[in-house]
């Protein structure tokens, strides 16, 4: 139960939680995350890895596309950049403590260098300069067969902690929403430091920005970098939960997905990220499963399945742009005003 | 050297295709400031359709090709009202995944109905090829060369005499003073995006009924933005010669590198332009840079 909030200084106004009651809220919440491979199901547990990985994938795209306001389509480039760096490294033997933060550096690397064109050009320019970059990126994992392995892909060895393998989803998901969680309170944090007003000054008006004394140059492609860096270590978390990938998982359409995730969620907030991520993701599944009950009055549902996921695909990205384009967040913020003080009346 | 001659040829013919589809995309970029990533797939959607009234419902080949164009113009109207309209003043990121999700909207439909099979529809054009001393120019290519030049030819005579064509390039230049000199602006974006999706249907099925019909055929749409970019996005001139040299090296990649090529060269350009003249070779200089 909560009460009004009354803030009497600044940082009690850029507190994180700002009240007991939603700090409990949070840990509670916290808390049922973790406790779901105690009792969920294996195909709810797998989709909640998947969830979580996309959950952080979508973070970072939201803190380059969402709070610097720089479009880019080589997201999902940038996801395989990290799974095969973790897989390279994992195959020499590193832990995976090393590998994650690796991965997730290499692809941070190569977002300065897809980031460098967004210092001459902006807006519309910048996206094909990235779907340019994410071309020659998947490109490169077909090709390069010694560190990729080409086409048919490569595995990934086990991660390992303490002699204890990481086998399995139920183990895998520990890790994985270690992460998530961490990403999240992470990019929630850097949307009040000063790199993150930084960002929303850029995407507002990038000139008045430079006036006001942020560093251009490097705001933008620290927004890149990030962005990417989340994308790697999302990837090379894709990477240890399948145990092997192959070249055809970071097309085109994973990048798109990561938009659209965080167009639908919420752009430039947290809790966008986080919803867009686990809506879309569901979204699928739920057309598949109607697929699935519907196919003895329809018996060529299946076959209808891919295409119809592209097209609600695109219709809820159209809807939510159209009727509602600050996304989920915004949806669930006037939720929650409905009951914000319950049982108290508003 | 007959071979060096023989892919430039290869590559100024597809080349002609080529600037069709650039100049789909430069028809709404330069008319209503939209990068529209739906091209490939309204323009594939044109082929399907030409190939349902040609085949499916056994039409004259020219009667099914007028057909296919005159629902294209309908649908791009639709998505200009529907979809575009609304979306004026939004972000640039809002636009452009608005004209994904209707790619998106638009694949889907197409492979529920027409499923992810190859046709082949009708050709339009005669097939037989033509022989140059040592070199063989298949004719669907010479032909498509032909179409595409003569449709060029007409929208680049349209743009300049015709009061409407005039119209349309006072709306793409600035809106505001052409609404206040009476130009109905909101007609000139709705025939842009007619234009536009006409074009791509040509496009569509000259490629569909010289390379086959699937879904794939969208994709083609996308390496194309290597000659939007090193054109100029608003340059109409610019798009027709940049993809004239965009097929030229495209085709001498292909035949000299072997076919991979063709997936990276491209891409690879338009990132080198980006860097170096962000403004392509006839755009317009007004691109902010920070």
């Amino acid at each position: 139960m909560r009460t009004a909030v009354f803030h009497e200084n600044f940082a009690s106004d850029e507190r994180l939680w700002d009240s007991p009651t939603q700090r409990r809220a949070m840990l509670l919440f916290v808390l049922a995350l973790f406790s779901l491979p105690l009792w969920a199901g294996d195909y709810m547990l797998a989709m909640a890895c998947i969830v979580g990985i996309h959950v952080i994938a979508t973070l970072g795209l939201n803190l380059t596309t969402g709070n610097a306001g720089l479009i880019s389509l080589s997201h999902g480039a940038f996801l395989g950049v990290g799974c095969y760096t973790v897989a390279w490294a994992a195959k020499l033997g590193l832990p995976f403590y090393l590998c994650l933060p690796l991965g997730g550096a290499l692809a941070a690397v190569l977002g300065l260098l897809v980031g460098l064109p967004s210092l001459r050009v902006k807006g519309i320019y910048l996206a094909v300069a990235t779907l340019a970059a994410h071309f020659i990126l998947t490109f490169v994992f077909r090709e390069w067969d010694s560190v990729t392995g080409g086409v048919p892909g490569t595995s990934i060895p086990r991660a390992r902690l303490f002699g204890f393998e990481l086998i399995g989803d139920r183990r895998n998901f520990y890790l994985i929403f270690t992460v998530a969680v961490l990403g999240a309170v992470a990019a929630r944090n850097l949307a009040r430091s000063y790199i993150g007003r930084a960002f929303v000054a850029v995407r507002e008006r990038d000139f008045s920005a430079e006036i006001l004394g942020v560093h251009l140059l490097r705001t933008k492609l620290m927004a890149f970098a990030l962005g990417a860096f989340y994308a790697g270590v999302a990837g090379g978390l894709l990477g240890y939960f399948y145990g092997a990938i192959t070249p055809e998982y970071f097309v085109l359409t994973l990048s798109v997905f990561y938009l659209a995730a965080a167009i639908v969620g919420g752009l430039g907030t947290v809790l966008g990220s986080v919803l867009g991520a686990v809506f879309m993701t569901f979204v699928p599944e739920a057309l598949r499963l109607v697929a699935h009950a519907s196919t003895q009055w329809f018996p060529n549902a299946a076959g209808l399945l891919l295409p119809m996921q592209q097209v609600v695909f695109g219709v809820l990205i159209i809807g939510f742009l159209v009727f509602e384009p600050h996304g989920l967040a915004a949806l669930w913020a006037r939720i929650r005003r409905s009951f914000h003080l319950w049982p108290f009346k508003t | 050297m007959s071979e060096f001659i023989e892919y430039s040829l290869l590559g100024l013919l597809s080349g002609g295709v080529i600037a069709l589809i650039a100049l789909s995309f430069v028809l709404i970029y330069k008319g209503t400031g939209v990068v529209n990533f739906a091209v490939g797939e309204v323009m594939m959607l044109g082929a399907y359709l030409y190939y349902a009234g040609a085949v499916t419902w056994a039409l004259p080949p020219w009667v099914a090709f007028v057909l296919a164009m005159g629902l294209i113009g309908v649908l791009a109207m639709a998505i200009e009202w529907a979809v575009l309209r609304p979306l004026s003043g939004q972000p640039a990121v809002a636009v452009l995944m608005a004209t994904i999700g209707m790619a998106s909207i638009i694949h889907g439909g197409v492979e529920a109905v027409w499923g992810g099979d190859t046709y082949s529809p009708p050709t339009l054009l005669p097939r037989t090829p033509i022989l140059m001393g040592e070199i063989l120019i298949p004719g669907t290519a010479l032909g498509n060369f032909a179409v595409a030049g003569l449709l060029i030819a007409g929208f680049l005579a349209f743009f300049r005499y015709s009061k409407t064509g005039i119209a349309l390039r006072a709306t793409a230049s600035d809106p505001v003073t052409a609404a206040t000199l009476g130009i109905n602006i909101h007609a000139a974006q709705r025939l842009t995006w007619i234009l536009s999706g006409l074009v791509g249907t040509v496009a569509g099925v000259l490629i569909a009924s010289s390379a086959g019909l699937s879904p794939l055929l969208s994709a083609a749409a996308l390496g194309v933005f290597a000659a939007i970019i090193l054109g100029g996005m608003d340059s109409v001139l610019g798009a027709i010669v940049a993809s004239l040299i965009v097929g030229w090296v495209e085709a001498l990649g292909a035949g000299y590198l072997g076919g991979k090529s063709r997936d990276v060269v491209p891409y690879v350009v338009v990132l080198a332009i980006m860097v170096v003249r962000p403004y392509g070779m006839f755009g317009t200089k007004g691109i902010e840079r920070l």
